[in-house]
């Protein structure tokens, strides 16, 4: 194959599957490469879908999307060794429709996005990997794959290749990542009975929780655990930055065998069949970290480009809405006749910057310096609210004010006082 | 406590037989210069192997294709880290 398209998406996971269908939808040729099988089968999330991004793009997306269970509660857990401090989030207005939020299995979630991809009028070809970019001096004209003769070449190319991005590392356009910026996360899948999964986590048919936890479960590196209730599945997974996990020498296996032992976790997942394990680097460099996003014939989306809010645990959403405004910006361009130019595309950045995406990731731009540099928030805090719930709930004879005067030492002794406004300070300014 | 090789069993594989896509680029740098072989720590599906003489193996059989193992190699550069062939390598049935 040796042909031309007006838009080349290289990846069909949320970012590159909204590119090619947005773009196709506008009567754009759109030529969609997928190194996996089938769609999704090389793609890992926790995963909640968040309705909002979708809907923008297909409206209607409830009809025949596969979605696990709608989220009505969210847990937030503080975990000791063995015991945890958490707050929950339950309601009726997220058990209205339309819902807000579901939690998906990509695999299934990807192949359904890609067959509403190629309903519109895209080409995608699997089992096919990109293996290097087309150059005509410093602007992108196609891409390479491992097919033979397998050149293709088109007026912009979108590339959605994930937190890896290999293309653009080879191409020059960025710097390898930084073990700082990327958390690697272990995920497991466990089957259950819906029943059983309803009576467990209080809920009815179609109904769900999502448990976000943090504390010890991370062994003292910065990074957060998770438990979703899909409808005959739950997934349980933990992430940790990858400049942690190589300081510390945790291997990651044995981080989620350890998560799986907690007290508060194993009674959720007893009698679950384990039937996948898997393993992912999620962007969490934040705002500063977010490379050169377009050039001369190019776009980035998605993973690819850093696109992860990492303190709200949103991706797909950010994946999925920049996928679309790379589209819009060319669907945009042509109808006024400009051709993609690094000055011309310069209106995705601008886009982005208008959206809710560029927004609040500057907002939380210096969340994952504090973090990286206050292993407390993971350490000792986690310990010290554990230890006070439990001085102040134990019935033991002594009086409350001499127990709220230990839970106060306890914090002074291991923080000091200045030690603690500053924390306090600190967290402020990253939220701010 | 369970071993990551009875994890990897429920997954599925479409192995490239003879053809890894990631490859140690000089196995002497691993062995004798990287003090650390943090791969042999980090990778979540343990395709790293530290041997009895120091020297790193590496098997791609199991691989998750994370991209942890290039990541963290920072001083040394050692880790040729391709993608497999299209189709091949694993094929996440949930994922």
């Amino acid at each position: 194959m040796s042909e031309q398209f007006d838009v080349l998406v290289i990846g069909a996971g949320p970012s590159g599957n909204a590119a090619a269908y947005t773009a196709a939808k506008a009567g754009l040729s759109v030529l969609q490469i997928e190194r996996g099988e089938s769609p999704g089968s090389k793609n890992v999330q926790g995963a909640i879908l968040y309705s909002d991004a979708l809907e923008k793009i297909i409206p209607d997306f409830r009809d025949d999307a596969p979605l696990e269970r709608h989220l009505i509660e969210q847990r937030m857990w503080m975990l000791n060794d063995d015991s945890y401090v958490g707050s929950t989030y339950r309601s009726q207005a997220f058990n209205s429709p339309p819902y807000n939020r579901y939690t998906i299995i990509r695999a299934q979630f990807d192949k359904w996005f890609s067959k509403k991809v190629q309903d519109a009028g895209a080409l995608t070809i699997c089992e096919t990997t990109v293996t290097g970019l087309h150059m005509d001096g410093n602007r992108v004209v196609g891409v390479k794959t491992d097919r033979a003769g397998g050149s293709v070449y088109a007026d912009v190319v979108i590339l959605a290749d994930g937190v890896n991005s290999l293309l653009a590392k080879k191409a020059g356009f960025h710097p390898e990542l930084e073990p700082r910026d990327v958390a690697l996360a272990v995920k497991e899948i466990h089957f259950l009975p819906d029943t059983t999964i309803e009576s467990r986590f209080n809920v009815g048919p179609d109904e769900g929780v999502a448990i976000e936890m943090a504390g010890t479960i991370t062994q003292g590196m910065v990074g957060t655990g998770f438990l979703y209730t899909n409808a005959e599945s739950l997934t349980l997974g933990v992430g940790c930055l990858l400049s942690d996990l190589r300081a510390q020498r945790v291997t990651p296996h044995a981080l989620i065998e350890q998560m799986k032992a907690h007290p508060a976790i194993r009674p959720l997942i007893e009698g679950g069949e384990m039937k996948e394990y898997s393993a992912h680097l999620i962007p969490e460099g934040g705002y500063n970290a977010i490379p050169t996003i377009y050039g001369d014939g190019w776009m980035m989306v998605g993973d690819a480009g850093m696109f992860v809010n990492s303190v709200h645990r949103e991706g797909s959403n950010l994946a999925m809405t920049t996928g679309r405004l790379a589209a819009e910006t060319v669907i945009e361009l042509r109808s006024e006749g400009k051709v993609c130019t690094a000055a011309n595309l310069a209106r995705y950045r601008t886009k982005l910057d208008d959206s809710f995406v560029m927004k609040d990731l500057k907002k939380y731009r210096d969340m994952p310096g504090v973090l990286e540099n206050n292993h407390q928030f993971f350490t000792q805090y986690p310990a010290l609210i554990n230890r006070a719930a439990h001085t102040m709930l134990l019935v033991d004879g002594a009086d409350k004010k001499s127990k709220e005067r230990e839970v106060r030492k306890s914090f002074i002794r291991k923080r000091s006082r200045f030690g603690l406004l500053g924390d306090a300070y600190k967290l402020w300014r990253a939220f701010e | 406590m369970i071993k990551v090789e009875e994890k990897l069993f429920q997954n599925r594989y479409k192995v490239d037989t003879g053809r890894p896509h990631i490859q140690i680029l000089d196995p002497d740098v691993c062995q004798i210069k990287c003090e650390t072989k943090a791969c042999t720590v980090c990778c979540p599906a343990s395709c790293y192997t530290k041997e009895g003489d120091g020297q790193v193996t590496l098997i791609t059989d199991g691989c998750l294709e994370c991209g942890t193992c290039r990541v963290i190699c920072t001083e040394h550069r050692n880790v040729s880290w391709e993608y497999p062939r299209g189709g091949y390598g694993i094929l996440f049935k949930f994922g």
